[in-house]
This record gives C-alpha cells, sequence and structure tokens, in this order.
C-alpha cells in the first residue's frame, strides 16, 4: 500500500493533475516536498512511494534528493535555520550575525540543538539581500523568511517557534 | 507620467487584489488580445517594442516567441521565476505585490504562441509566493479569465506553478526544463533549442518574471509607447537591485541607461559612514569586478555600454556595491564559492575548476596562500573558460579574472612571506 497516497489522498491526487499524464515523473519534486511535511526528511519508506508514483526506480528519486538542498534524505532539528551568508548579505554583516548565531545556541553549522529542535545550515543568497541579516526557517512543510534580523530577534523567533511546536505537540498528543 | 511600468504597486496599493488589478484596467487587454487580435499581431507589437529579456541575456523577446514553429505541436511557455543570482530580488517583489501584471503578460504570451499550458517555475525558497499564486490562478479561473474556451472563443489555457529545491543551475533554461520533468537540474546540450524541442520535447518559450510583466503594457498602449523609455538598443524600463555597502538597498525602477552614479547615488543613498566606494558588480556574482572610477560611475546601464567598456555585462542588473574596505580577494572567495556550491557536476572545467578556485582562493583569505597562488587562481579560471556546457562555468571566473586584473595588491597584502 501507498502510505504517502494514503496521507495525502488530495495532495498527490492535486500535483498528479499538474502534468501530462505520460510525463508522471515531473510530479517526484512535489512528491518529495509532501513527503517532507510530516518529519522534515524523505524516509526510505517515502522514496519506495515516490518511486512507485511515479513509475521511477528507487535510485532515481534518491538521486534527485540528493540534488536539490532543500530536500533532505537525513533527520535534522525539527527546525532547519538556514543563515544566507552570500555576497551581498556578508558585506551588511551576515558573517557576524552567523558566528553570534551560532555561539549563541551553543551549536555550528550542521549541528542540532539537543533537544532536536533546531539545526543550523549556511545558505546562499536567499532574494533578500537589501534586507540583511536574514535567515529562512525550514520546517513543519513549510519555509518562511526573517529579515532584517539582529541576534536578539532571531532568538526571539526561534523562541516563538518552540512554542508553536510545544503546542502542535500538544494538540497531537 | 507614473513612473512605474513594473513596480506600480507602489502608487496602487490594491495592485495585489484580483479586483484592484482589474479596476485599473487589469486583464482587459489579454481579453481584447483573444478576442480582437491574431496571435501574429501580438507578437509583432512584441517584436517592434524591442524588448529584451530580462533573466539575464537581453536577448529580444518578440524574436524568441518568432522561433516557435508552427508545425509541431503542443506549445508550451515557461516563466522562470527562479531568480537565484546572488544579489537579485526583483522578480519578488514582482510576485509580491503586482503578481497580476505579471500573471496577464504570462498569458499574453502563451495566446502568441498559442500554448494551452504554461509553468512557472519558482526557486523552492519561494514557497509562499507559490502558494500565494496558487491561489491567484484559482481565482482567475472562477472569474472565466483561465480556462477553457476563454471569452466564447476556441482558445484554453492553463497555468501551474512548479517549485524547485533550492539549486541555482535550474535558472539556467534547460536545466529548468529537466527540473520540471523530473530528472536532475542540468543543462541540455543545445541545439536542439527549446523552441523546437522544449519541455516535453515540445516547441517551448522561457522567459523571466520581468520580462513577461512589461507585456500587458507594451500591447495596451504599443511598441512606440514603450520605446520612450530607456535607450533605442534597450528600451524600456529596468528593476535594478541594488544591494551592499549603499544607505538604501533596495529596489529601483529606472529607465535603461541611467547611470551608475544616478542609481547609486541618488536613489540609493550613496556610501555608508563617509567611506569611498571602491567597485561595482552589475550582474550579481556572476559579474566582472568594475573599479569605481568616475567614468565607470557615468557608465549608462543598458544591455550595451558596461559589456563594451569594461566587458561586464549587465545581466540580471544586480548592482553590488563594496566600499573601500572590502578586498577584493575576500569578495572573490565568496563568489567562487558560491558557483562551486551551485556546479552541476556535468562537465569537468566548471566541476573542478571551481574546486579549485574555491580551494586557492580560501587558502589566500584564510592567510596560508603563497604569490604563487594568485598566479594559480588566475591561471585556473583562465582553464575554465570557452570549456563549458553553460554559461555558469564562464560566470565562475568573471570575478577571479577581473579582481586580479584590477585589484592584485588586495590578494598579495593576503600573501604572508
Ligand atoms: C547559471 C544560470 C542561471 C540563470 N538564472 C536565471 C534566473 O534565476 N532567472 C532567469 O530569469 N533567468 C536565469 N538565467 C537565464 C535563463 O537561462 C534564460 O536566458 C532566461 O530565463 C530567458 O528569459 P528572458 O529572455 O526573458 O530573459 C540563468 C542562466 C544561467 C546560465
Ligand atoms: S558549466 Fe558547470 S553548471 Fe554548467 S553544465 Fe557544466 S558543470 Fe553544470
Ligand atoms: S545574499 Fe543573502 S539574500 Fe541575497
Amino acid at each position: 500500500m501507498n502510505e504517502l497516497q494514503k496521507r495525502y489522498p488530495e495532495d498527490v491526487a492535486a500535483i498528479l493533475k499538474k502534468y501530462p499524464p505520460e510525463f508522471r515523473r515531473s510530479a517526484i519534486m512535489p512528491l518529495l516536498y509532501l513527503a517532507q511535511r510530516q518529519d522534515g526528511h524523505v524516509s526510505g519508506r517515502s522514496v519506495t512511494d515516490i518511486a512507485e508514483l511515479t513509475g521511477l526506480s528507487t535510485t532515481d528519486v534518491t538521486s534527485v534528493v540528493g540534488f536539490y538542498t532543500l530536500f533532505h534524505a537525513e533527520a535534522g532539528g525539527r527546525y532547519r535555520i538556514q543563515v544566507c551568508t552570500d555576497l551581498p548579505c556578508a558585506l551588511r554583516g551576515a558573517d557576524d550575525f552567523l558566528a553570534l548565531l551560532q555561539k549563541e545556541l551553543g551549536i555550528s553549522v550542521g549541528e542540532t540543538t539537543p533537544d532536536g529542535m533546531f539545526t543550523i545550515e549556511e545558505v546562499k543568497c536567499l532574494a533578500a539581500c537589501h534586507r540583511a541579516p536574514m535567515f529562512q526557517v525550514q520546517g513543519d512543510g513549510d519555509i518562511t523568511y526573517h529579515e532584517h534580523q539582529t541576534v536578539e530577534s532571531a532568538m526571539q523567533v526561534l523562541k516563538g517557534l518552540r512554542q508553536q511546536a510545544q503546542k502542535s505537540g500538544k494538540e497531537a498528543a | 507620467m507614473s513612473q512605474y511600468l513594473l513596480l506600480r504597486h507602489r502608487e496602487l496599493p490594491d495592485l495585489d487584489k484580483l479586483s484592484g488589478y482589474r479596476a485599473q484596467g487589469g486583464f482587459e487587454t489579454f481579453k481584447k488580445a483573444v478576442n480582437d487580435m491574431s496571435p501574429a499581431e501580438v507578437l509583432t507589437t512584441v517584436k517592434e517594442s524591442g524588448l529584451r529579456g530580462r533573466g539575464g541575456a537581453g536577448f529580444p523577446t518578440g524574436l524568441k516567441w518568432g522561433f516557435i514553429p508552427n508545425n509541431l505541436w503542443p506549445h508550451y511557455v515557461v516563466a522562470n521565476a527562479d531568480e537565484s543570482e546572488p544579489g537579485t530580488f526583483k522578480d519578488r517583489e514582482i510576485l509580491e505585490n503586482n503578481s497580476f501584471q505579471f500573471l496577464e503578460g504570462l498569458m499574453l504570451a502563451s495566446f502568441a504562441i498559442q500554448a494551452n499550458v504554461a509553468y512557472i517555475y519558482l526557486r523552492g525558497e519561494y514557497w509562499q509566493l507559490a502558494k500565494q499564486l496558487d491561489r491567484q490562478i484559482a481565482e482567475l479561473e472562477e472569474a472565466g479569465l483561465l480556462g477553457k474556451d476563454l471569452f466564447g472563443s476556441d482558445y484554453s489555457l492553463n497555468l501551474y506553478t512548479h517549485l524547485g529545491a533550492g539549486a541555482y543551475i535550474c535558472g539556467e533554461e534547460t536545466a529548468l526544463l529537466e527540473s520540471i520533468e523530473g530528472k536532475l537540474g542540468q543543462p541540455r546540450l543545445r541545439p536542439p533549442f527549446p523552441a523546437v524541442a522544449g519541455l516535453y520535447g515540445k516547441p517551448t518559450v522561457i522567459n523571466n518574471v520581468e520580462t513577461l510583466a512589461n507585456v500587458p503594457l507594451i500591447i495596451a498602449n504599443g511598441a512606440a509607447w514603450y520605446r520612450s523609455f530607456g535607450t533605442e538598443k534597450s528600451p524600456g524600463t529596468k528593476v535594478f537591485s541594488l544591494s551592499g555597502n549603499v544607505v538604501n538597498p533596495g529596489n529601483y525602477e529606472l529607465p535603461l541607461g541611467t547611470t551608475f552614479r544616478e542609481l547609486i547615488y541618488t536613489h540609493g543613498g550613496g556610501i555608508p559612514h563617509g567611506r569611498k566606494i571602491k567597485a561595482i558588480m552589475a550582474a550579481g556574482a556572476s559579474s566582472t569586478i568594475i573599479p569605481a572610477s568616475e567614468e565607470a560611475l557615468d557608465t549608462p546601464m543598458d544591455y550595451e555600454e558596461p559589456q563594451a567598456r569594461f566587458n561586464a555585462p549587465l545581466g540580471s542588473a544586480s548592482v553590488i556595491v563594496m566600499d573601500e574596505t572590502v578586498n577584493m580577494a575576500w569578495l572573490v572567495s565568496k563568489t567562487v564559492n558560491f558557483f562551486k556550491h551551485e556546479s552541476c557536476g556535468k562537465c569537468t572545467p566548471c566541476r573542478e575548476g571551481t574546486f579549485w578556485m574555491n580551494r586557492i582562493s580560501h587558502r589566500l583569505v584564510s592567510g596560508n596562500g603563497s604569490s604563487a597562488d594568485i598566479d594559480l587562481l588566475d591561471h585556473v579560471a583562465h582553464q575554465i573558460q570557452g570549456k563549458c556546457l553553460c554559461a555558469l562555468g564562464e560566470f565562475s571566473t568573471m570575478a577571479v579574472i577581473s579582481g586580479v586584473e584590477h585589484f592584485r595588491p588586495d590578494f598579495e597584502t593576503l600573501v604572508g612571506n
């Protein structure tokens, strides 16, 4: 049984409808986003499900996951804090911002806080160069921008995310 | 006359609602085109307007549409909203605030080449924007502006969004097509060109968001009107994304041919902290670094002059400004790191070359380099040139070669001896 389809029947149908029936392969990226919605990365099970839905091999699906930076094969923090340190942001203090944020959270780029909440990642330009320093948050099946940041304001954003996670945790229980 | 053709929402805040856009005559042009114009008439007007692609290459839009053959069907239009060149954030503002004008442009382009399906490829980070566009497309369907047999004609059109997932190379048009097809985002060998064998092997027009946003006004007001903005060879206005060491970074819509000086000083407020300007990049990380001489500042920003004077194409017009405190070797280490990260790995000179340029420049910036490394860096860049499948390879060398050429002392101060 295809679990992805079972869990999100309407989403899967809507995705497949976007592309010509003979090119189901096109659905792979939207299906990967769908697979990540639940727990932030693409599980082996989802790879099999997507291969079945698109008529591809699991190797094909895995290589697509590996090619794009917003698809994750490995579990990370619930929220990925993706700080842009590309040239225009760096000219406006992004490197210092990232250094301070790592210190504040007590983890380095690529690491996850012990409570499993946050992973810090360093990313390339996010088209917000005029509002640096900035970061985006990937998690809970969403991507949101946070611009004009200081370490203080960033910690506030993280605090809000922690509360959001607790609330949805309670609701689920 | 209003100051804005593309960023009209700055004066008309309701433009982001369908009712607000329609109150300004929105979608009347599309309706008129479908009801009263032939596809060829739409195409001819765009051709005569002299509109050039805003995605980077400046290719004449009408000419591109004219390449679509009429004996191969179906046709597709793909809007390029991948916007990932460092320093570029113009399409984002159009999509956030004036998306209906962009959508109408996409619809007119589709009508002009008689495509019944068009895709909008957005970079994955434009997640919220894709959701917004999905809602707006549904609104247009409900209003009878998209769908089957529009306005009682036999022309049908549907639009779909497709999200990328974090890969600069997918902005390159053939990599973008591969990505929509569910493959790795790696450029295709050309020929065949997308106009003949594009999406799903069918004739396809690919245009940038900003390019398409110009089209409704061109069809509504005519080619001669459009040519009253900009220069003879580069007509129209352009949204310049200004970033880096300036007082007021942001988007500025100005006629093509406006000087760097006017953008940076009159609109951008000049350089903060009373510092001096040192260098300009006109096309994001893919730029030649231009030393900020008086002559450079007085250069008109169009598709001809920066290229002719400084070998510095305007590209996506993402103007990054550096003040006197910025070391250009550090800057180069940032740009080559970007390209190393974004090389799709398909061809060896680009994959290996960006790897080595990144390693050498990192060595220099961390104080572990030698003066031989400066020449090596320059040498590797020259080795890449002319040997790559797509323009990314070339882009990766621009800042390196111009940086070493014009700012060698910046590299030398990092070399301990
Ligand atoms: C590496 C690379 C990245 C590109 N990124 C973009 C992009 O993000 N957006 C865009 O519109 N064009 C981008 N382009 C240019 C496209 O290949 C293509 O020329 C353009 O979308 C055509 O539309 P236009 O004629 O309206 O400019 C890129 C090209 C290269 C080589
Ligand atoms: S030049 Fe670079 S990005 Fe372009 S196809 Fe070759 S390896 Fe890929
Ligand atoms: S460089 Fe950071 S958003 Fe553009």
